[in-house]
């Protein structure tokens, strides 16, 4: 067994959890955040990709262990109360989702796109860098649009801070 | 995944001790080729030694003619290092189609060259570029280093420091995504030394893993450009096959991706 | 039309809960004192199970119980069902083997469950399963359709001579000869259509409970049809009484007929609940999915086209050979017949068609419906066979089909189907337009200077959707009734929640379902919820599949509406003493036309709740239910036109612009409409470049990961353009026809009419991965 602390959402939490245990079971399992999901057993589907330390990390490939001590923010944890994350938004408004079941992970990785990337996105980037995350609804044709949109939204809301 | 035990010791002499304690340990850095091992119970390590953090295990280092890159580096760090942009920008571009940007957050050069898959891409890099592989006990030359599928010259233990890589004049990385797995069908990285010297290594294609392609190196010793490969046939012989391309195909993309190496490097 | 009414692109209702992390899965539900089943498995595609040793196991830690597929037979738990009876061309009925939840005796292909361990915890389930101990002693098995019917073939089933289910026929076969015989030109074609895994990103999931007290069964699971589910559960497995089983299934993760069947997996989950006497989860990983979902697709066909003297289409013979793996999955014999076979002529006018079909078995994962479902198939023969013939005599394609086009409505065609409406030069001018097809030639030939291959393809489908009518489908052979049952429920404030036997994983009925009420009643969207998948809950529905949740689960909607506003125009009638067909309905509000009088729908739902003063006779309350069976089929249509360049270095292919030009009728939420459009071309491009599962002669599956099968990702895909043309169906309330699966159906033939375009050669199979593609171009294939 492997005792950790971390920070989750803006919370300490700590827990036990056998040393085997991956990220994103302890979430789930221990933490009860279900909205981080599982798709596949290869690291390739990004159903599971949350935020440690700031950057998107398929947390199905990573030791519970390994997060000890970091700061981890799930798709539960980017809203500001009902204010919905700029990317959340644009993911309803140009229906960036169907099933929902990608969705989480969609918006954590897309929100580290637009986070690295900036002003400078056009399609064929916002493509590449969606190599990680399997969507099986949408053709990917939606989920391109709204991090597009999302994008111009988080350049104006930085610009006003 | 069997059940383990996880270490995050603190120092790489700590790292190689709990190695060796444990009935069969692993080293653990990114843990994007373990763990996914380890999920499909593939691999059963008894210990699992976490060196992703230990300090002095990762960072770039440019000293006129040798760019060196930490082990436990991140291919994330990589790709977007200045000094690594400016010394061997092929480096970069073979860093930005390694894997998905969650990988490349995780993964680390040590971790890809230490596993050597066949379908990886650092390795063609490393032995293209010439590069000498230093251990905690040595420094080994790359044409030394990659012994065939998954092996490597490394003995039971020891741990991977840093990469250096001599930097050469010009260079170039041609890759060709596997459909399915996004790993390399074949990548193939050329390499001009100052001294003029041409070094060419393909990934994805051998079913010796990573391999040099002398007569390609000679041809591009005479003249450095794409069409001096082109009447040069690769044999199949020896090529990987599976349902993504036969040993031909392969072969033909040793061949294309050469060219487009080529031209990349300029 | 109001700003969230019918037409008007809303924002999804259900999307706060999924873009915040709050769905609710299966996999989500933790009920207390849950434990985790793990199956144990045949490594094996066919083998007799000589011995199971579960003794080791049972001593593994956190173990609850070790159960075996003998004491399912021991507990009178029945076999799996096939739900759609084909007769062969003899009249003989299907020949069918029986499959077992667990197999006790055969396993019959990789991944077949033998036993199931139940644990505290996931891992110590699956630590324990490896510890069970099964004797295989192998047989040799048939990995494909070839080996199958080959002499000497090893056999699955006893009851299925030569590995054959049924060998069955539609259409005349003198006349179509006939037609043969006289023909000036006739083009033959042979090909596969390639098998896929259908891939929901949510792995299928259980989560079932028992409660002693009362002998009622709760399930959760992935399902897109749970009160089928329900059903079969009772009267075919034996689980529980239909009063005594409560089928739930939560938001669900896509489906794309994949959870249409009920498998092994959630009847052993149920059953075993009892036997432990605590809830048991089930939850796949993705290498199970890929070995126990229900695989698509899978045929190999030889066809030929006759033609006349003018280039008109006088006879088309099809022969297909349809794989569908060890065992008949529930609606797996109706796939390559009554849903393929029937929709052969296409867009065009064929006086004459014959096909015949050879249903197989093999040591495969089961075959069933996978998004078209024999559609796709079909739509891919016949564009193929055009795109090939118009290239052999020498006739762009679209005048080919052009000259072809059934024009006039109602149509019969020979093969059952009789199309109500269309208009498909409208939809192939449209999509012409789109990509700008006049342009093409110059296209190519800057592609040529650039050293790529350009090439164009089209695609002209048609598809059946809203599978109906109940007594039509019956007469063919279905086990089941396929209308669909609603309820509209108005609240004594005049709220209301809308009951839909239909099923949402991702298609948004919580917001085109409501937007129907809202249009209707004049009221906000967010007045309207709708309910779905629980048994308890909803009486009775049919799920969805086939693209018929607007065509037939929304036209029960409606006539549900109906009942409630006539009910509400006597309650206003005798309210404001006016006359019922003076009373309209606006803005929410029931108003005597001409006067002022009005009542609020709040106030009428009032009215008929408090019952104080209600027509003579008439009961209180407002709530209608109805059932919808549909007169007919609904055809949408459409034109799909692909340009690629292919890299002749690699034969990579790139797109390079992918039009579509559809006609779904009535559009509901265009948003939506497109969504699923989009969704659908992803399907149908991953056939035709990308997927395609694969076993090796000893009948392993070898892409049972995705690190094997290759899932399109967005670098793979283009962005799409799409447009609409318009032909209301008449045999529905709202003209509505039905969108979920036309892109899977009409873009894989566009795909390889484009490449074989390109590269010059006709014969490349799909998926068209690189390597093939090189090997066509370099003559190696």
């Amino acid at each position: 067994m492997t005792t950790v602390t971390l920070t989750v959402n803006g919370k300490a939490v700590s827990g036990a959890a056998e040393d085997r245990t991956l990220l994103v079971h302890f979430l789930r399992d221990h933490l009860g955040l279900t909205g981080t999901h599982v798709g596949c057993d290869t690291s390739q589907c990004g159903a599971c990709v949350v935020h440690i330390d700031g950057q998107a990390v398929k947390s199905c490939t990573v030791l519970v262990g390994q997060a000890n001590g970091a700061n981890v923010t799930t798709i539960e944890g980017i809203a500001k109360g009902d204010e919905l994350h700029p990317m959340q938004a644009a993911f309803r408004d140009n229906h960036g989702l169907q099933c929902g079941y990608c969705t989480p992970g969609m918006i954590m990785t897309s929100i580290d796109i637009v986070n690295r990337h900036g002003g400078s996105l056009d399609e064929a980037t916002v493509r590449q860098e969606l190599e990680g995350n399997i969507c099986r609804c949408t053709g990917y044709h939606n989920i391109v649009k709204s991090v597009l949109d999302a994008a111009a939204r988080m350049n104006v809301a930085q610009a006003a801070e | 995944m069997y059940a383990t035990t996880y270490h995050r010791p603190a120092s790489v002499e700590e790292a190689a001790a709990l190695f060796a304690k444990g009935t069969e340990s692993k080293y653990l850095a990114g843990g994007h080729t373990l763990l996914p091992v380890m999920k499909q119970r593939l691999a059963a390590p008894s210990d699992v030694i976490d060196i992703a953090r230990i300090p002095g295990l990762a960072g770039i280092e440019a000293s006129g003619d040798t760019l060196t890159i930490k082990a436990a580096t991140t291919y994330y760090n990589i790709m977007r290092n200045a000094q690594v942009q400016k010394a061997v920008p092929a480096l970069v571009h073979l860093t930005s189609v390694l894997g998905d940007p969650a990988v490349r957050y995780r993964g680390t050069i040590g971790g890809s060259i230490a596993n050597n898959d066949p379908a990886a891409d650092y390795p063609a890099a490393v032995l293209a570029l010439n590069a000498s592989i230093k251990t905690n006990k040595r420094t080994i030359a790359a044409d030394d280093f990659f012994k065939g599928l998954f092996t490597t010259a490394l003995e039971d233990g020891e741990i991977i420091t840093a990469i250096s890589f001599p930097v050469p004049a010009k260079a170039g990385y041609a890759k060709f995504r596997h459909p399915a797995s996004r790993f390399a069908l074949t990548g193939v990285f050329v390499a001009k030394t100052r001294s003029g010297d041409v070094r060419v290594a393909a990934t994805g294609a051998s079913q010796d893993g990573v391999m040099r392609v002398p007569h390609f190196e000679q041809a591009l010793t005479a003249n450095w450009s794409p069409s001096a490969l082109d009447g040069i046939q690769v044999s199949a012989d020896g090529m990987m096959a599976d349902i993504h391309g036969s040993a031909a195909y392969r072969a033909n993309l040793v061949k294309v991706m050469a060219q487009r190496a080529v031209e990349a490097a300029g | 039309m109001g700003m969230e009414g019918i037409g008007a692109s809303v924002a999804r209702k259900e999307d706060k809960r999924f873009i915040t992390g709050k769905g609710r899965y299966t996999d989500d539900i933790r009920p207390h004192g849950m434990t985790y089943a793990s199956f144990v498995r045949s490594p094996h595609a066919h083998a007799k199970v000589a011995s199971i040793d579960t003794s080791e196991a049972m001593k593994m830690p956190g173990v609850v119980a070790v159960l075996t597929g003998q004491e399912l037979v021991d507990d009178k738990i029945g076999n799996l069902i096939c739900g759609w009876m084909v007769h062969s061309k003899d009249g003989s009925a299907m020949k069918m083997g029986a499959w077992p939840a667990m197999a006790p005796e055969i396993v019959r292909f990789v991944g077949q469950a033998v036993a199931v361990v139940i644990a505290e915890s996931r891992n110590g389930a699956r630590d324990a399963a490896e510890k069970v101990e099964v004797a295989y002693e192998e047989l040799p098995a048939v990995p494909d359709i070839r080996a199958a019917i080959a002499d000497g073939a090893p056999q699955l089933h006893p009851e299925a001579p030569g590995n054959i289910v049924y060998d069955w026929a539609l259409g005349d076969e003198a006349a179509t000869n006939a037609a043969f015989a006289k023909a000036a030109n006739v083009v033959e074609i042979e090909l596969t259509n390639n098998r896929l895994v259908p891939n929901a990103m949510e792995p299928r999931s259980a989560v079932a409970s028992y409660d002693e007290a009362e002998e009622h069964f709760t399930l959760y699971t992935t399902s897109q049809n749970p009160h089928v589910a329900r059903l079969v559960l009772s009267a075919f497995y034996n689980i529980a009484p239909e009063n005594k089983l409560r089928v739930i299934a939560p938001d669900v993760g896509g489906g794309f007929g994949s959870k249409i069947f009920i498998y092994p997996e959630e009847m052993v989950a149920l059953w075993a609940s009892k036997k432990v006497n605590r809830p048991v989860k089930w939850t796949a990983d993705r290498t199970e999915a890929f070995l126990t979902d229900a695989h698509g697709r899978d045929h190999l066909s030889k066809a030929e086209m006759a033609f006349d003297k003018d280039n008109k289409m006088i006879g088309l013979r099809v022969k297909t050979h349809a794989n569908f793996g060890a065992y008949m999955s529930l609606f797996s014999s109706s796939v390559p017949t009554y849903l393929y076979a029937t929709l052969l002529s296409g867009q065009y006018n064929i006086p004459n068609i014959y096909a015949e079909v050879i249903g197989i078995y093999t040591n495969t994962t089961p075959v069933d419906a996978y998004r078209g479902a024999g559609r796709p198939e079909a739509s891919f023969l016949l564009e193929r066979l055009v795109e090939t013939a118009a290239r052999k005599l020498k006739l762009d394609p679209t005048e080919l089909r052009r000259k072809n086009f059934i024009t006039s409505f109602p149509h019969q065609t020979p093969v059952i189907m009789a199309y109500d409406t269309g208009d498909f030069h409208a939809s192939l001018d449209a999509a012409l337009k789109a990509i700008d097809y006049a342009g093409f030639a110059a296209r190519k030939e800057a592609s040529q200077k650039a050293g790529k291959l350009r090439g164009i393809g089209l695609s002209c489908y048609i598809e059946a959707c809203g599978i109906a009518p109940s007594k039509a489908v019956g007469s063919l052979g279905a086990g089941v009734g396929l209308w669909e049952s609603a309820e509209v429920r108005v609240n004594p404030v005049g709220t209301i929640e809308v009951l839909t036997g239909s099923h949402s994983h991702g298609q948004g009925h919580e917001t085109t379902f409501a937007q129907v009420v809202a249009d209707r009643l004049g009221i906000p969207l967010d007045q309207v919820s709708i309910v779905h998948g629980d048994t308890d809950k909803v009486q009775f529905g049919m799920g969805t599949y086939g693209s018929r949740s607007a065509a037939v689960g929304i036209s029960a909607i409606v006539k549900a509406l109906e009942k409630v506003e006539a009910k509400a125009k006597k309650i206003v009638s005798h309210q404001l003493e006016a006359s019922e067909d003076d009373i309209v309905i606006e803005n929410g509000n029931f108003k005597v036309a001409g006067t002022d009088k009005v009542m609020a729908l709040a106030n009428v739902a009032l009215a008929a709740y408090t019952a104080h003063n209600l027509p003579p006779g008439m009961e209180p309350g407002l709530k209608e239910g109805a059932f919808y069976d549909p007169t007919n089929f609904t055809f949408p249509a459409g034109a799909y036109i692909c340009e690629v360049e292919v890299d002749p270095g690699t034969g990579k292919t790139e797109f390079v612009n992918f039009v579509a030009a559809d006609d779904f009728g009535r559009l509901i939420n265009p948003m939506i409409v497109e969504g699923q459009v989009h969704g659908g071309l992803a399907q149908g491009i991953g056939q035709a470049l990308l997927e395609g599962a694969v076993y090796d002669e000893n009948g392993q599956l070898v892409t049972a990961s995705f690190m094997d099968y290759a899932m399109p990702r967005a670098e793979d895909l283009p962005s799409f353009k799409l447009s609409h043309t318009t032909t209301l169906c008449p045999g529905n309330p709202l003209g509505v026809k039905g969108c979920g699966e036309a892109g899977a159906i009409g873009a894989s033939a566009a795909v390889i009419n484009a490449i074989t375009n390109a590269i010059g050669h006709e014969k490349i199979e799909m998926p068209a991965t690189p390597a093939r593609v090189w090997n066509a171009i370099h003559g190696n294939a």
